[in-house]
């Protein structure tokens, strides 16, 4: 499930909603075959658009239509009703929270200034860059929390931040490419030099300049972080703390319509929030600019 | 910084368009500049004086070492060795945010974020204005570059030229000393070019603003410019009036990178004389012993045209340029010369005619340079066409 919000996260905010101009009188008053914002859907695009969709989409109606029969059978809200006074239900959710809050927080505090910095005084550790971010994706979750497991002071361990730490690395390759390209659509040489020939310090050109034309980057990677963090279950299964995302699992053991509601739940607040920025992001004048 | 605000609604409040009368312009002083970037020696002891209140045209091919001087002068980029006087002041320790130097850029540099409004008021924020005169500056500065109607624009809403614009009312709005500009019209079509050109030297007459203005357009340097300082490999070439680099070239790279010139051979016959076309005249920079072939260096207009029927010049092509006429004449396999020519007497001429070359009596002391082949003819004249 948090594969597939990371995955479609990209997609919902660079969105197939700005097709320009494609909506047209003409088009829509055409009759014939299906259109869809003044495009005619040839058949084959069609048979695959149908395809894709139903790849996503039938698992989602049957989980959400499991969640729904929660006396074995029927139409039932009930499940989602009784979500909140399940047993862990409410410290799991807070945990993830807070561990979403802790990682995207830090996650930015290293990332953002890492590349404004990379692009303006070492470019030539790009590429570097590049290869180093993609790190945590080659090496598996499960070699990264036992290895760290192993050596990690036991204060740390003991707390459940050591799962922050850990997705703020693991969130790394996702955040690297959304800073990268909002960095890279900035002629970020010359607006520093602007900036510092009208006067502005290092501070002033990255808070006044820099940063509010990063914003889309910013979000992008604060949305990709938080995703990752809500859906996460290997790591923290191994760390022994229940986060959302382990919670479910255990509870679908006892009560499967009630886990996979809260499945449901969390697929649902995740999507919100991505509508959320995506709206955002695309408020006021700035430029549009790619996301991953 | 000194704001005189003026009660006077047109005018821009703390801005004297008067300029001239009220602040005295600041000259520059650039000393013995080096820089050193890895194996490319940018800049190899560039010293140049601007004086106060003057357009001066940094002018030179791509890779010569413009924007570094720039980019030294306002701050941005240290000298390897070297120092920069503004007013009299050695500022080369002091960082581009204290130099107080409006910039205008080659690329488009407006912050994308702000409108133009905003783009132009960020200097005067930053120096704690309030913002109902902040506003009322940056909209005067605004009216002043011709954009008043579009102060709510953002930058990808205004086209390249507007942008420039909004980019020069921006870096005025700080009432800089020194106003530098790093090729502001090159990412411009050639009309908008043209437009700006005089905008921009009309503005600075007015402000009286000490000016560097960077191009490798050598007609932008010619048309704006007080003096044109010609850089080449890092060195200052020559510095003077546009008409003096014209009439005057000190060596041969500026003869040609000025206008353009023709490379006729000669020999040398005396101590300073030397023999082209049939004629015998004094000549400058001649190097080498009596009788060494040399090329002279000739303008289009210092060359005369007779058709003659015997005559081994054949025309090439005639150009129609107003008053004057360009008229390109083969001498021989491997020699043509450009020669200007009344387009009234051009008309007789067409592909084809037979005609003679001289040299017009006009033409005295001619730049003598060492012998080049004729492909070195070719790339020599090169940086004219660009
Ligand atoms: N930051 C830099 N690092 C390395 N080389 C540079 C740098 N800036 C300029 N150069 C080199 O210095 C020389 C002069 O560059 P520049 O001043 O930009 O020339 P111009 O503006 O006249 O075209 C060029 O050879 C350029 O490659
Ligand atoms: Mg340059």
């Amino acid at each position: 499930m948090s594969a597939g919000v990371s995955v479609t996260g990209p997609e919902v905010l660079s969105g197939p909603g700005g097709l320009p101009g494609a909506t047209t009188a003409a088009g829509r008053h055409r009759k014939g075959l299906l259109y869809w914002r003044g495009r005619r859907l040839r058949p084959w695009r069609f048979a695959v658009l149908a395809v894709a969709g139903a790849y996503f989409l039938v698992p989602l109606w049957a989980a959400f239509r499991f969640s729904l029969a929660y006396n074995g059978t029927g139409w039932s809200l009930e499940a989602y009703v009784d979500l909140g006074s399940q047993q862990g239900f409410a410290p799991a959710i807070w945990l993830s929270a807070q561990l979403a809050i802790v990682a995207t927080g830090l996650e930015l505090v290293l990332m953002v200034p890492t590349a404004i910095y990379v692009h303006l005084r070492l470019p030539k550790v790009k590429r570097v860059m590049d290869f180093v971010t993609s790190l945590p994706i080659v090496v598996p979750p499960v070699v990264l929390i036992l290895g760290v497991l192993a050596v990690a002071p036991e204060k740390l361990k003991a707390t459940p931040f050591l799962l922050a730490l850990e997705y703020v690395v693991l969130a790394v390759p996702l955040s690297w490419r959304a800073l990268d390209a909002g960095v890279r659509a900035l002629d970020v040489h010359t607006l520093v030099d602007a900036s510092r020939s009208l006067g502005g310090g290092w501070a002033v050109t990255v808070l006044r300049v820099l940063l509010p034309n990063m914003r889309v980057a910013i979000l992008s990677a604060t949305v990709l972080t938080v995703a990752l963090v809500l859906g996460e279950f290997t790591m923290a299964s191994l760390d022994l703390q229940q986060t959302f995302p382990t919670w479910i699992y255990v509870y679908s053991q006892s009560n499967g319509h009630v886990s996979v509601a809260a499945a449901m739940l969390s697929l649902f607040v995740t999507w919100v929030v991505l509508v959320g920025v995506s709206a955002l992001a695309g408020r006021r004048g700035g430029r549009e600019i790619a996301l991953v | 910084m000194t704001t005189v605000s003026s009660s006077e609604g047109a005018g821009v409040p703390g801005i004297d368009l008067r300029g001239g009368h009220v602040r005295g312009g600041t000259p520059v002083v650039l000393s013995e500049l080096t820089c050193v970037f890895g194996s490319t020696v940018a800049l190899d002891g560039f010293s140049l004086d601007v004086g106060p209140g003057e357009l001066l045209a940094l002018l030179g091919p791509s890779g010569c070492g413009k924007t570094t001087a720039l980019r030294i002068l306002a701050g941005f980029q240290e000298a390897t060795s070297g120092r920069v006087f503004v007013d009299g002041r050695d500022v080369s320790s002091l960082p581009a945010q204290k130099r107080g130097m409006g910039m205008v850029f080659q690329s488009y540099s407006l912050f994308p974020n702000m409108t133009a409004l905003d783009n132009v008021a960020f200097g005067l924020r930053l120096r704690k204005i309030g913002s109902g005169e902040r506003r009322a500056r940056a909209m005067a500065l605004l009216e002043m570059v011709q954009l008043a109607d579009r102060a709510g624009r953002y930058p990808h809403q205004l086209s390249g030229g507007q942008q420039q614009r909004v980019a020069l009312a921006r870096a005025l709005a700080i009432e800089p000393q020194v106003l530098l500009l790093d090729e502001p019209l090159s990412a411009l079509d050639a009309k908008v070019r043209a437009q700006l050109r005089e905008e921009i030297r009309a503005l600075q007459r007015r402000l009286f603003i000490t000016t560097v203005f960077v191009t490798h357009d050598q007609d932008e340097a010619l048309t704006m410019a007080d003096r044109v300082a010609v850089m080449r490999g890092g060195r200052l070439e020559q510095v003077g009036p546009p008409a003096e680099l014209y009439r005057s070239p000190e060596t041969p790279f500026v003869a040609e990178f000025v206008g353009t010139m023709n490379r006729l051979p000669g020999r040398l016959t005396s101590a300073g004389r030397v023999s082209v076309l049939g004629r015998e005249l004094g000549a400058r920079g001649a190097v080498g012993g009596l009788g060494t072939e040399v090329d002279v260096l000739v303008r289009p207009e210092d060359l005369m045209l007779s058709p003659a029927p015997e005559a081994s010049g054949i025309v090439t092509s005639v150009t129609f340029r107003g008053a004057q006429s360009r008229v390109e004449v083969l001498l021989s396999a491997d020699l043509g010369v450009k020669v200007d020519v009344a387009s009234a007497k051009a008309v007789a001429l067409s592909p084809g005619s037979l005609v003679e070359v001289e040299l017009s009596p006009a033409c005295e002391r001619p730049l003598v340079d060492k012998k080049s082949s004729r492909q070195a003819e070719a790339s020599g004249a090169a940086p004219a066409a660009i």
